[in-house]
C-alpha cells in the first residue's frame, strides 16, 4: 500500500512532531516529581502551572479551574459520578442526551443502578437537541443538565449557549463533553454558562493518555481520586508532566491556527460532501448541514453494510470508520444514527470521514473514486439491492 | 482480525450474483440486524447441484462465508449438501472471530433455505431439511425513505 489518507481524526489524531518535541525533556531531563521541594523538581512544577494556564486562556477559564485527568472519559466519569454523589441531598435526576458518547450514556446507567433518575432527551433528524426540550425536562430534584458541545459521529454542533442559560436561570449545573469540540471551534467557558467541561489530548494533535476536567469555582462536586495533595486534592497521582506539557503545547497550537484550519478543511469538506451526494446515488448527508464540526462529514449509503466498506477502503489505503453494528461489537448500529432517526439497514451504512488540515482536494478525489467503485460493488452483491432494483423496473 | 482465506473471499467472492430460474432460492437475515443472505440453486434431475449463486447485505465475514458456503454445495448432491455445516464453512476459512460466528450459522441456514425452496417446488422431502425460520420479510413494513 503507498498511499495512506487518514480520515479518522475524530478518533484520534497525529501527535504533532511540535507537541512531541516539546515532551521529550520532560522524560530525561526534567523527570523530577512535581510535588519535590528541591529546585530541581521546580521546573516541573511550573511547566505544570503554565499549562493550566495555556488551557485556561483557551477557554476564558481560570487557571485553578483545570484539573487534569488521564483523557475524555475519565472527565466525563467525573462530572457525572462526582456530581451526582455531592448533590444527592438536594435531588437525584440527571438530564442528557440519547447522543451522548457512551463515557456519558453508560455513567448514566450507572447511576441509573444507584437509585439516580436520569432523562435522555431525543434529538431531531439533524441530531440538534431542542433547549425548549432541557427546560421542559427540569424538575425540582434535577442536579445536573450534561449536553456534549458537538456529536463525535455526525459532527452536529448543539445550541450550547443556550442550553447553559436555561440550566443558569434554574440554578441546575451544567457540563458539556467537548472532546470533539475544544481545539475546532471557539468555547468560552462563561458566555455559555459552562460548570464542568471535558476535554480530551489526542483529539486535537496532543498525545493520548491525558485530558482534563474544567470545574467552575465554587461547584462542590467530589473529589475523584483519593490520595496525595495533586490537582488541588481532587484528583490524586503524581501528574503526567510530560502527558500535560503535550496537552498544553497542542492547545496553543490548536488555538492559533483554529481559524485557517477550520475554513481550510470546511471547503475540503464541503467539496468532499457534494462529490459524494453528486457522485453516489441513493445516499444521504447525516448530521446537521451547518452547524457542524469543520472536519466531519457523515454520509449513509443505502443497501450496503459498513464494515465490508470499511474493509474494502481500507485496501486502498483510506481509513474511515462507521457506525454499523459489526464495527461496535452488538448487533444494534450506532445509537446516535437511530436517534436521528435512521432506519437498522441505513444506519448499518454509514460512513464518517472526519479531516485534518493536511488532507486536499486531490486527496477526496482519490477517496470518492475508491468510495464510488466499492460501493457499487457491494451493491451488486447486495439482495436488499437487486430487490429495489427489481421493484424500480415494475 | 480475520484470517487470509476469510479475506481472500471477501475481496474475490465465489460464485456472486443471480441465476435465472433457479431450481431453489433462500433468503435468511434481517436487514436490521445488517445481515442478508441468499443462494441460488441450480440442480439438475440427478438431484446434483450444478451451479450455486449468492447474494449477501453484510460485513466482510458474511460476505466471506456466503463466498465459501457456495463453493462447498457445488457439485454436491443434496444430501451432502446438507452435510455443509456451518462449523464445516468456519473450518475451510481458517475459523472466524467469535463475534462473527453468527455469519457461518447464516451461511449454513442459507443453503437450507434455498434447498427448502427446491423440495417445495418439486414436492419431494429432504431427509433432516426443516423449514427455515429466519423471515426477512419482518421488517418489510418499514417506509421506504427517499434519498
Amino acid at each position: 500500500m503507498d498511499r495512506l489518507i487518514y480520515l479518522d481524526n475524530a478518533a484520534t489524531t497525529k501527535t504533532a512532531p511540535e507537541v512531541v518535541e516539546a515532551m521529550l525533556p520532560y522524560f530525561t531531563e526534567h523527570y523530577g516529581n512535581p510535588s519535590s521541594v528541591y529546585g530541581f523538581a521546580a521546573e516541573n512544577k511550573e511547566a505544570v502551572s503554565k499549562q493550566r494556564e495555556i488551557i485556561a486562556g483557551a477557554l476564558g477559564a481560570k487557571p485553578n479551574e483545570i484539573y487534569f485527568t488521564a483523557g475524555g472519559t475519565e472527565s466525563d466519569n467525573w462530572a457525572l459520578k462526582a456530581t451526582a454523589e455531592a448533590y444527592e441531598s438536594k435531588g437525584r435526576h440527571i438530564i442528557t442526551t440519547k447522543i451522548e458518547h457512551h463515557a456519558i450514556l453508560h455513567t448514566g446507567e450507572y447511576l441509573e443502578k444507584k437509585g439516580f433518575d436520569v432523562t435522555y432527551l431525543d434529538v431531531d433528524e439533524n441530531g440538534l437537541v431542542d433547549p425548549e426540550e432541557v427546560e421542559k425536562a427540569i424538575r425540582p430534584d434535577t442536579i445536573l443538565i450534561s449536553v456534549m458541545y458537538a456529536n463525535n459521529e455526525i459532527g452536529t454542533i448543539e445550541p450550547i449557549r443556550e442550553i447553559g442559560a436555561i440550566a443558569k436561570e434554574h440554578g441546575v449545573l451544567f457540563h458539556t463533553d467537548a472532546v470533539q469540540a475544544f481545539g475546532q471551534i471557539p468555547i468560552n467557558v462563561d458566555e455559555c454558562h459552562i460548570d464542568m467541561l471535558s476535554a480530551s489530548g489526542h483529539k486535537l494533535n496532543g498525545p493520548k493518555g491525558i485530558g482534563f476536567l474544567y470545574i467552575r469555582t465554587g461547584i462542590k462536586i467530589r473529589n475523584f481520586i483519593h490520595g496525595g495533595a495533586q490537582e488541588r486534592k481532587r484528583r490524586a497521582g503524581t501528574e503526567n508532566v510530560p502527558g500535560i506539557v503535550g496537552l498544553g503545547k497542542a492547545v496553543e497550537r490548536a488555538v492559533s491556527t483554529m481559524k485557517e484550519r477550520a475554513e481550510k478543511e470546511k471547503e475540503v469538506r464541503d467539496y468532499l460532501i457534494e462529490k459524494v451526494l453528486k457522485e453516489i446515488p441513493y445516499t444521504k448527508l447525516n448530521g446537521h448541514p451547518t452547524k457542524r464540526l469543520p472536519n466531519n462529514a457523515n454520509f449513509s449509503f443505502r443497501f450496503i453494510e459498513g464494515e465490508a466498506m470499511l474493509l474494502s477502503l481500507d485496501m486502498a489505503g483510506i481509513c474511515g470508520s462507521s457506525g454499523s453494528a459489526c464495527t461496535s461489537g452488538s448487533l444494534d448500529p450506532s445509537h446516535v444514527l437511530l436517534a436521528i432517526g435512521l432506519p437498522h439497514e441505513i444506519a448499518h451504512g454509514s460512513l464518517r470521514l472526519t479531516l485534518n488540515e493536511e488532507i486536499t482536494k486531490e486527496d477526496i478525489d482519490y477517496v470518492v473514486e475508491n468510495l464510488s467503485r466499492i460501493i457499487g460493488n457491494l451493491r451488486d452483491m447486495s439482495p436488499l439491492y437487486e430487490d429495489f432494483m427489481k421493484k424500480q423496473a415494475k | 482480525m480475520y484470517s487470509e482465506k476469510v479475506m481472500d473471499h471477501f475481496q474475490h467472492p465465489r460464485n456472486m450474483g443471480e441465476i435465472e430460474g433457479a431450481s431453489g432460492v433462500g433468503t435468511v437475515g434481517n436487514a436490521k440486524c445488517g445481515d442478508i443472505m441468499r443462494i441460488y440453486l441450480d440442480i439438475d434431475e440427478n438431484q446434483i447441484i450444478q451451479d450455486v449463486k449468492f447474494k449477501t447485505f453484510g460485513c466482510g465475514a458474511a460476505v466471506a462465508t456466503s463466498s465459501m458456503a457456495t463453493e462447498l454445495v457445488k457439485g454436491k448432491n443434496i444430501k451432502e449438501a446438507m452435510q455443509v455445516t456451518n462449523k464445516a464453512v468456519m473450518e475451510a476459512l481458517d475459523g472466524l472471530p467469535p463475534v462473527k460466528v453468527h455469519c457461518s450459522l447464516l451461511a449454513e441456514e442459507a443453503i437450507h433455505a434455498a434447498l427448502w425452496d427446491y423440495a417445495e417446488k418439486n414436492g419431494i422431502k429432504i431427509e433432516g431439511l426443516e423449514k427455515p425460520k429466519s423471515d426477512i420479510h419482518e421488517g418489510e413494513e418499514e417506509e421506504e425513505e427517499e434519498y
